[in-house]
């Protein structure tokens, strides 16, 4: 091999693009056929194309034709936000695809489980707060409370830090179900 | 006698059954597969009938590939019986091949029994989970009352829309319980309903848009030739009425016939010169049915950076998720083009004439070029050569080409001229090796009496050499005609031009002597290693009824020209030193 042939830069034939404009963070509703795999079908196009997820929620919306809603809430760009709408409308088990972002202020709802340690003194802070936050308790005994808490995720947010210091055990969230102001509803 | 209700009465047949059932229904005639466990019930169905034609593969891959082969020589959907495991793990390259290139095929694979699954039982694999990503679509049946809807929603799903690949997963004792069946006029999906009529204010917008173009381009891709005859028609049409430059990608040969004056060739990474420029310098580019690949565009922020683009797909996903367009036209591009047509008619439209003229001598001048010439040898066959002497010999018969992957692919795009669509089976997408032969015997299962060729190379051919035995087996008498030149070609190409010539593990050392290998499979053998004996050989692997492998012997070194290298826009090609001016071109 000659010194010329080891001059040649090693290349790629695939060239790089990156996408510089700035994130932006949406929440989707899809209509999808409650089957067996549909969920994995979704979570296995956003892993296979690199979208991201930051939360996902799924339950049946309509029993009787099998129909369940997901949402989801992701972060890319406005071009990758378009990828993502038509990837998920070329599932063959999706009705539909909403994103409801693109519609104005969705109304964003999530669910949180807050388990605190409540002796003394922190005991009746706890349940001071809880009720400025309308969180409901749903266990109690002589040693800790349950508290169910409803709202926007910057409440539950903020709930979950001033409990921390009271002596926060565990928490548990649903993550947002989210729908869309006025009379219009998704196509099923 | 029963009282005639006007309901027909409900049929009950055990599930393998209903599987035959059903696939008759949806008009299939051939099925490519390999028995095994968890399809035996179908396959003991399969023997006590007559009107399915069960072709034995030798590897479950090459039963995907053939059914592909199928398919895109015929418009039908393929269809595929494997058995579980294994079985259906083996087709998963051949089903993510027919993704890649938008080819409707039906895959059936037998699972384990119902109560087994989940068990790790002897030859299960999860099928549904494995293929998920790699099909278009995908169902596991757990109800022998659901085996015919299922198998019927399979075939509309793998046709409709941007066609592809749908995997059905049948456990065996569904297979052997009894159930009813359903017809296929009584299925209709509940969700799955693509759009094929484009919206009139978009075909508005892209016929305004056209006829403002001073330097037009028509770039077309597969997707013509999957919507039908229409589509190919009424692309013949527009083009006509408009006198437009036509290119192509590789999927889409044949889609305009390579006669017509306004055919520029393929275009993109080993596309022709004049179709490279015409795309980078145009105003108006219509893309029909194409979807912007990587090796079409290059470098993206340089391709066509002056263009306004039409796009028309059937798949929404297509559209703005490489290039950005213009106007996007969403729907089939056969009713879209008959729309363009009649919208152009009604309006008057028509092109300007001078900017039209200036515009095919600009492409003259860039034709002039002869991107494609190469130097000739009297001593050694040159695979360019040896594909125009194929070209000039088969050109009048209508041959079926397929082909597999690397430079004689590109060879053949290059210089093997299609004048008609279905003409052309490659693997463009996937790029899968081995893809050709299997794909052959599908062609020639599909159309006894036409002359099947698949033009190989020496390394992708031995992927799937083993289904020379199955040519012989079903008596399809299909060619293979082989550029032997002892190299993965194209690998060994990059490592010259992008690597500093570091060959590295792309030289086939040991090769088989092929023709004794063909022979041992009970084909016609034959070696050419002269051009002057060339054309004979040519001749009488045509004229050789029966399969026939010619192992032609070929430059070991030649480079496929003209190349787009690594990240650079189409007006910056390598270009072979034949070439008029040779060395890198600008505009």
């Amino acid at each position: 091999m000659t010194e010329e042939d080891l001059s040649v830069p090693p290349a790629s034939t695939y060239f790089m693009v990156e996408e510089t404009d700035p994130e932006e963070r949406h929440t989707l509703s899809v209509v999808v056929d409650n089957q067996p795999g549909v969920l994995a079908r979704v979570i296995g196009l956003f892993t296979a194309r690199g979208y991201n997820i930051e939360q996902l929620t799924v339950s049946e919306v309509h029993h009787k034709r099998g129909v369940s809603r997901i949402t989801i809430v992701t972060s890319a760009t406005p071009h990758v936000l378009e990828q993502i709408r038509s990837q998920l409308r070329r599932l063959v088990p999706v009705h539909s695809v909403a994103d409801l972002t693109l519609r104005g202020e969705p109304i964003e709802r999530e669910l949180a489980l807050v388990k605190v340690r409540g002796e003394s003194e922190s005991r009746i802070e706890a349940l001071r707060l809880a009720d400025a936050f309308r969180a409901r308790v749903v266990d109690a005994n002589t040693g800790s409370f349950v508290f169910e808490i409803t709202g926007k995720t910057r409440k539950v947010d903020q709930f979950i830090s001033l409990m921390k210091p009271l002596g926060l055990i565990e928490v548990v969230r649903t993550g947002i179900a989210a729908i869309s102001r006025g009379p219009e509803a998704m196509e099923v | 006698m029963a009282e005639d209700t006007g309901a027909p009465e409900t049929e009950m047949m055990t599930g393998a059954e209903i599987v035959l059932r059903a696939l008759k229904d949806q008009g299939v005639e051939h099925i490519f597969g390999y028995p095994g466990g968890a399809v035996l019930p179908i396959y003991d169905e399969l023997f006590q009938q007559d009107d399915l034609k069960h072709i034995l593969v030798r590897h479950e891959q090459g039963a995907v590939h053939a059914a592909e082969g199928y398919a895109r020589s015929t418009g039908k959907v393929g269809c595929v019986l494997v058995t579980s495991g294994p079985g259906a793990t083996n087709t998963v390259t051949g089903v993510m091949d027919a993704l890649a290139d938008s080819i409707p095929v039906v895959v059936i694979t037998g699972q384990v029994p119902t109560t087994l699954i989940g068990s790790d039982a002897f030859q299960e694999c999860d099928t549904v989970g494995i293929t998920r990503s790699c099909s278009k679509h995908n169902y596991l049946v757990k109800d022998v009352n659901d085996i015919a809807r299922v198998i019927h929603e399979a075939f509309y799903v793998a046709r409709s829309g941007r066609p592809g690949p749908v995997v059905v997963d049948i456990p065996k004792d569904i297979q052997f319980e009894t159930g009813a069946y359903v017809p296929p006029a009584n299925v209709t999906h509940g969700t799955y309903k693509p759009q094929t009529r484009a919206d009139a204010q978009s075909i508005a917008a892209a016929v305004e848009l056209l006829a403002s173009a001073k330097k037009p381009i028509f770039y077309t891709g597969g997707g013509v030739i999957n919507s039908g005859p229409r589509a190919v028609a009424a692309l013949r049409e527009l083009a006509e009425l408009t006198g437009v430059p036509v290119t192509s990608t590789l999927m889409g040969l044949g889609g305009f016939p390579a006669s017509s004056e306004q055919w520029l060739g393929m275009l993109g990474m080993h596309g022709t010169f004049e179709a490279n420029l015409a795309m980078h310098d145009c105003d108006v580019m219509v893309c029909i049915g194409a979807r912007f690949d990587d090796r079409i565009t290059g470098k993206l922020d340089a391709f066509s950076p002056n263009s306004k683009k039409i796009h028309i797909d059937i798949d929404p996903s297509s559209i703005n998720k490489n290039v950005r367009v213009d106007v996007p036209v969403l729907g089939d591009c056969g009713l879209a083009l008959e729309d363009m047509i009649a919208a152009w008619k009604a309006r008057g439209l028509k092109l300007d004439e001078a900017a039209m003229k200036a515009w095919w001598d600009q492409i003259g001048v860039w034709r002039a070029r002869d991107c494609l010439a190469y130097r000739n040898s009297q001593d050694v066959i040159m695979p360019q050569y040896a594909i125009q002497r194929l070209y000039e010999a088969t050109k009048d018969r209508d041959a079926f080409i397929c082909t597999e992957v690397g430079q004689h692919q590109m060879w053949t795009a290059q210089h093997y001229h299609f004048e008609k669509p279905n003409r052309l089976m490659t693997s463009g997408g996937l790029g899968t090796m081995g893809y050709g032969l299997p794909s052959a015997l599908g062609v020639q299962a599909a159309n006894p009496g036409a002359l099947v060729i698949d033009i190989a190379g020496d390394a992708s051919i031995q992927m799937n050499i083993q289904e020379l035995a199955t040519a012989r087996q079903h008596g399809l008498p299909v060619k293979v005609f082989l550029l032997n030149n002892n190299y993965m070609g194209m690998v060994r190409q990059w490592q010259e031009l992008l690597h500093g010539n570091r060959l590295s593990e792309s030289y086939v050392e040991a090769q088989p002597d092929f023709l004794e290998l063909a022979r041992a499979y009970g084909w016609h053998g034959m070696r050419c290693a002269r051009p002057g004996d060339l054309d004979a050989a040519i001749e009488e692997m045509i004229n050789t009824d029966k399969p026939v492998f010619l192992d032609c012997q070929v430059a070991n070194l030649a480079n496929c020209f003209p190349m787009i290298p690594a990240g650079q826009p189409h007006n910056e090609m390598l270009l072979g030193e034949e070439t008029e001016d040779a060395g890198a071109a600008c505009a």
